[in-house]
């Protein structure tokens, strides 16, 4: 649209620039998946091998014996119940702050503040806590703490998703004699299924990347991914192979995840500030 | 609390204010109830899961809370005090303050560059944009011991590249220096989260109208003055909404330091979540650590509220 001669860049200077910036931001990607399979005398070579010869699926099989295949089980399972968790309640809450105006601004802007919450500031309380309980170690444990950075996130995302949906079709259906949870349930929450659905993602991917809570409330039982990464690296200080494919495993998941939402990538990740 | 029930009659209108009588409440008390029910269930929980601890924490800071004591003594400000003269939560403080300053303002710099660079038409833009939004997705601690790896004296391709460059064998052990050691955090805290600056930027660029560069052609203004005088005062709200994310994300920094240093050498590469770690889980002091957490919320808060004004005079 603007004018060819006045662009500040000629088109091939752009590409180059581009260019250096994708081999700048893949190549550290790049290096671990191809470390995942390389052989053992490959990566603990030196200067490196950058291509493996003969690829190998050894340090899969490896990581999955020792205890990758369970972390990746309990990634799963603490990541999707705390997602739910926090869509249920989060939707419920959302919905009440864009149509019923509960809390005004305040109530929704306050809760989105525990967003940023450090999450050093809550640990301590937590862990005494879970001990009392002993549910140190344990899934509960982690998909409650999960909460204190997923519903604030849930509740404001949802709460603007709902006030981008027309009220009319509510209010006539409340006029035609539906209960308030009615209006939500049956036609509400269809309406906003794409934001609920990159929500949820978004909410599954901060929990499966999570490693703070994770490393200090998990000791053996409930380890989830990113743990078991430290806890190999921390044991086999030099099994390169077994920490790519290990973080192959844990990556490939969130990179398809982020091609599902694409569209709401942006908006998402500023917490819909910028859409 | 009037007011806002008065809202909501605005909002959406179940029927008119017929008194029914249907279970224990009337129609008008329903009417006034179904909103909070909606609330309620979100408003239990955050306040049992980041009010609560909060408060309990702020309580803990106060007390002499370690392992090896059989009472938790009230100590007044002695944690706070003590942490003031503590050297290595000073210094963690300042490694903070490095990665905060200096790593997200670098990002923004390169995001806005690199997005400013991507805005125009060209082919093959959204294979650029997806393969540049994979370190924003990658898990932090893999991010962190990927980089380990590729910083290795003996194992990573960086001193061979360098070795290439120069023409002899170099090793080098960057993570052994405290000065190398923070260049390398800089570098992967930049490596991860320009993409993520150069993508909010990308979308604010691509959302501006075109009528007001067309007329700025018009007027004959040069590549410089388009985007002094229109693409960044445009794009200050944004701009401000991608440091206030970034860098309250930043001061919590932990998964890079874990995997990457360890704070090592020595302690010179802690930040002050890590060193709030160490103190819990590691020495076992729990009050002192709240104590240095509380610290951290403060300026969190500070620099929140100073961001949130900042965001506020720019919008009016």
């Amino acid at each position: 649209m603007r004018v060819r001669s006045r662009q500040a860049l000629s088109q091939t200077a752009r590409y180059i620039i581009a260019c250096v910036a994708l081999v700048f931001f893949l190549f550290p990607i790049v290096w671990i998946f191809l470390t995942a399979f390389k052989t053992g005398d490959e990566f603990l070579h030196s200067p490196p091998v950058w291509i493996p010869h003969s690829p190998t699926l050894r340090s899969f099989t490896h990581v999955i014996k020792t205890g990758g295949l369970r972390s990746l089980m309990n990634s799963l399972i603490i990541s999707s119940s705390a997602t739910a968790l926090s869509l249920i309640i989060g939707s419920l809450a959302g919905y009440g702050m864009a149509r019923y105006k509960v809390g005004g601004t305040n109530l929704p802007f306050f809760i989105l503040s525990q967003r940023f919450m450090p999450p050093v500031a809550v640990i301590f309380p937590f862990l005494i806590v879970f001990k009392a309980l002993k549910w140190v170690d344990t899934y509960q444990a982690l998909i409650i703490i999960y909460l204190t950075f997923n519903l604030p996130y849930a509740v404001w995302m949802m709460r603007g998703f709902f006030q981008e949906i027309p009220v009319v079709i509510e209010e006539s259906a409340m006029v035609d004699g539906c209960s308030p949870f009615g209006a939500f349930w049956r036609i509400a929450l269809p309406l906003v299924k794409p934001g609920l659905v990159a929500t949820g993602v978004f909410c599954f991917i901060f929990s499966w990347s999570e490693f703070f809570f994770a490393v200090c409330l998990t000791r053996s039982k409930a380890v989830t991914l990113s743990v078991h990464l430290a806890n190999f690296f921390g044991k086999m200080m030099v099994m390169w192979g077994e920490v790519g494919a290990l973080s192959v495993m844990a990556m490939l998941p969130l990179f398809f995840l982020s091609f599902v939402v694409q569209r709401y990538l942006v908006r998402g990740l500023t917490m819909g500030a910028v859409k | 609390m009037e007011g806002f029930m008065g809202e909501a009659a605005n909002t959406v209108s179940p029927g008119s204010g017929r008194r029914l009588k249907s279970g224990w409440f009337t129609y008008r008390q329903k009417k006034r109830i179904t909103p909070w029910l909606f609330v309620a269930p979100c408003v239990v929980i955050i306040l049992l899961v980041t009010i609560f601890p909060t408060i309990y924490s702020f309580g803990l800071s106060f007390t002499k809370w370690e392992i090896s004591l059989p009472n938790r003594p009230f100590i007044g400000l002695g944690n706070y005090a003590a942490l003031f003269k503590d050297v290595r939560f000073l210094h963690s403080i300042l490694i903070t303050a490095i990665v905060v300053v200096v790593g997200v303002g670098t990002e923004m710099f390169l995001g806005f560059g690199l997005a400013q660079i991507l805005s125009v038409k060209m082919k093959g833009k959204r294979f650029f944009v997806a393969a540049f939004l994979l370190p924003v997705m990658a898990m932090p601690v893999v991010v962190g011991y990927t980089w380990r790896l590729l910083w290795d004296a003996m194992y990573g391709p960086i001193n061979q590249i360098i070795g290439w460059i120069i023409g002899q064998p170099f090793q080098f052990t960057w993570l052994a220096k405290t000065s190398t050691a923070i260049f390398a955090i800089l570098v992967t805290e930049i490596w991860q989260w320009t993409p993520f600056m150069f993508l909010v930027y990308l979308s604010g660029i691509v959302s501006l109208d075109p009528e007001l560069f067309e007329a700025a052609d018009i007027d004959g203004a040069s590549g410089w003055e388009k985007l002094r005088y229109l693409t960044i005062p445009l794009l200050r709200p944004i701009i401000i909404v991608a440091l206030l994310i970034r860098g309250l994300d930043a001061l919590k920094f932990f998964d890079v330091i874990f995997a990457l240093t360890g704070g090592a050498p020595g302690n010179s590469t802690e930040t002050i979540s890590f060193y709030i770690y160490k103190t819990g889980y590691q020495f076992f002091r729990l009050g002192y650590g709240a104590a240095a957490s509380f610290i951290l919320l403060i300026a969190l808060v500070l620099i929140l509220s100073y961001l949130l004004k900042l965001l506020k005079t720019v919008m009016e």
